[in-house]
């Protein structure tokens, strides 16, 4: 539905968007993350055809946007970071300017509205836009991003400005839309992209660094092996105990939690799982365990992981296939990229190493390698997510 | 081009702009129109050939805002990711502003339907009249739109086109100080002043009208370019 290829836009001497590709089929959603100024916006203003890129092709339903403009900008339905509102008009007079400006075809009265049912903006309908509060003037920008049933939809975070139960509302419309519609939409808030979208595409300085499920991007990241257990008895004792655990590398005391207990943190060996040792040990002793949490990564964490880090980042996820293909393509470009997956993958093998031998800072060589061995045991394992549902499941 | 028109031209009345421009126009035109009654001339040139240099100047008041505000507002998103082209925009925008114009050119009709209550009226000068204030108008509008393309800030825009619409005004006076034949010349024939005046004296000729519209569709087609540009920096 959606082909970007190679696209490049500089402001002056600044590169905002560098050398991005990717491709989102009928139906899907998919969610772009990115620090502020990471290039989201201006991605956006290229793909429905408000700005131009230097370099790279657009193409909406197999229309170019430059080349074919009318036919691809008919397919899009465009909600900017500031929804594009004129002040001195009624939602009634906006709505219907905007249904004469898309040039749409279905009957005008039931076609607006159903809109404003589905965004909720009936009850304002002949209110000026002037005194709407920002949540309603955001869903008023929604319901012109909905005028003409466009096939895909680009929202510019959605969901800025919004209270809670509006957000929640917002998320399953833009859930139930994505059913029939091709959807892109960008934020920050991590939890939204997780609850809605079917693939997260990471925006950083410009580059895609990362495009793939939030799932595997959770699964696929190095994680460390770290516990968090809140333990009732004498500290001395219990970190003791703790620390004499089989493959226990560091106990650290966090603090008093009340009533008796207090909290740890527990760092095991890569591999080795304490949990049931733990639970044995402290049991036997009659010490009660209150809490116990896996230090496991979210999406939060890998986002500021991956956007924080000046390093290369490749090496703190597992590449997927897609991951691998972007990254070939931007370096190799397009035509030796279409070569077969195993030449991607000793690509991708080689980039790494020579990133390796790259890096001086003798903490990011150690974390590297963590990453390598991670994705070592995760190739060896193959099946490894349901070691980790089994994981979860243990510890819930 | 009808959506971005009808929006354009109830957005005049909207806000005060719309109502203001107006007044004023028919505060100046009554006043000349006054004179020209005290004064107990039937020739109703008199009040056109004055009505000349207060449209010029009243007119970036009515095109300062026309895509300088579209910018600020970020509403240009919305036009320019719709599935119309530039240059209806353009034209939608242009002849909003241009009904507006009409109307308050219009009150000149009502002027020569009273001299005609009371005497004789030549309604050929009056048509001639009334075109040339049209044309003229037409010209200055493009011109408006095109410097307010140029600024987010209706301030500056006004400005600027008040500047250049003196300076429009300002060539006869260089024509008449210049002694190089050649550029006199070249300058006589992009005065504005010169063909407007033909109109006032009754003089009907193709070639001026010619002169108002190729401004009116080339400007117009500079701020189509203008828009196109801002879409590659």
């Amino acid at each position: 539905m959606i082909e970007v290829q190679g696209l490049t836009k500089r402001y002056g001497s600044k590169v905002a968007v560098d050398d991005i590709s990717f491709s989102v089929d009928e139906g899907e959603i998919v969610g772009f993350l990115g620090p502020n100024g990471a290039g989201k916006s201006t991605t956006m203003n290229i793909l429905t055809g408000y700005l131009s890129s230097d370099i790279g092709t657009v193409k909406i339903g197999g229309f170019d946007i430059l080349d074919e403009p009318d036919q691809a900008k008919q397919k899009i339905g465009y909600l900017p970071e500031n929804p594009p509102l004129y002040m001195d008009m009624t939602v009634r007079e906006y709505l219907d300017f905007v249904y004469d400006l898309k040039k749409t075809k279905i009957p005008r009265k039931r076609h607006i509205e159903e809109i404003c049912k589905t965004v909720k903006i009936t009850d304002v309908y002949h209110r000026l836009i002037k005194n709407l509060s920002k949540g309603y003037k955001q869903r008023v920008g929604f319901a012109q991003a909905l005028i003409g049933n466009p096939e895909v939809l680009i929202l510019d975070e959605p969901t800025v400005g919004l209270d809670p139960k509006q957000i929640i509302d917002i998320r399953n419309l833009i859930k139930d839309l994505g059913k029939k519609h091709t959807v892109i939409l960008s934020s920050h808030i991590l939890p939204e992209i997780q609850a809605i979208c079917d693939r997260v595409i990471i925006i950083n300085r410009g580059k895609i660094v990362a495009d793939d499920t939030a799932e595997n991007l959770s699964a696929n990241i190095s994680t460390d092996h770290r516990l968090m257990v809140t333990v009732e008895g004498p500290e001395n004792e219990v970190y003791k105990t703790l620390s004499t655990l089989p493959g226990m590398q560091q106990v650290t005391t966090l603090g008093n939690r009340g009533s008796g207990s207090f909290e740890y943190s527990l760092e095991a060996k890569e591999g080795v799982d304490v949990r049931r040792e733990l639970n044995k040990r402290l049991a036997a002793r009659n010490w009660p365990i209150l809490a116990l949490k896996s230090n496991e990564l979210t999406l939060e964490d890998i986002f500021l992981k991956l956007v924080s880090l000046d390093t290369d980042v490749e090496k703190y996820i597992k590449p997927s296939e897609s991951t691998k293909k972007a990254v070939a393509e931007s370096v190799l470009g397009s035509q030796e990229a279409e070569a077969t997956q195993e030449g991607r993958d000793t690509f991708w093998e080689d980039r790494q190493k020579a990133k390796e031998s790259d890096v001086p800072d003798d903490d990011e060589e150690d974390m590297s390698e963590d990453a390598e061995d991670d994705a070592a045991a995760a190739d060896a394992e193959d099946g490894s997510s349901d070691d980790n549902t089994k994981e979860n499941g243990g510890e819930q | 081009m009808a959506a971005v028109l009808r929006r354009e031209f109830s957005s005049f009345f909207k806000s005060p702009i719309g109502y203001v421009y107006l007044a004023v126009y028919f505060l100046i035109a009554g006043f000349y129109f006054w004179m020209l009654v005290a004064s107990q001339s039937p020739d109703i040139s008199l009040v056109y050939s004055s009505l000349f240099l207060f449209s010029c100047i009243l007119v970036p008041i009515l095109t300062m805002k026309l895509f300088s505000d579209e910018k600020k507002q970020k509403t240009d998103q919305l036009l320019l990711t719709s599935p119309v082209s530039l240059s209806s925009l353009v034209y939608g925008k242009f002849f909003a502003t241009f009904f507006v114009y009409g109307i308050g050119v219009s009150i000149t009709v009502l002027f020569t339907l009273i001299l005609a209550a009371f005497g004789e009226v030549d309604w050929m000068v009056m048509i001639g009249n009334y075109l040339g204030l049209l044309l003229l108008g037409a010209a200055m509008i493009a011109i408006g739109e095109m410097i307010s393309s140029l600024t987010e800030s209706q301030i500056i825009a006004v400005i600027l086109s008040l500047i250049v619409t003196v300076l429009l005004l300002l060539l006869d006076s260089v024509v008449s100080m210049l002694s190089i034949p050649f550029l006199s010349d070249i300058i006589a024939a992009i005065s504005i002043t010169q063909r407007y005046n033909d109109f006032v004296n009754g003089i009907l000729d193709i070639s001026n009208v010619i002169f108002f519209v190729s401004i009116v569709v080339v400007v117009n087609f500079i701020t189509v370019r203008i828009l196109e540009k801002r879409r590659w920096s």
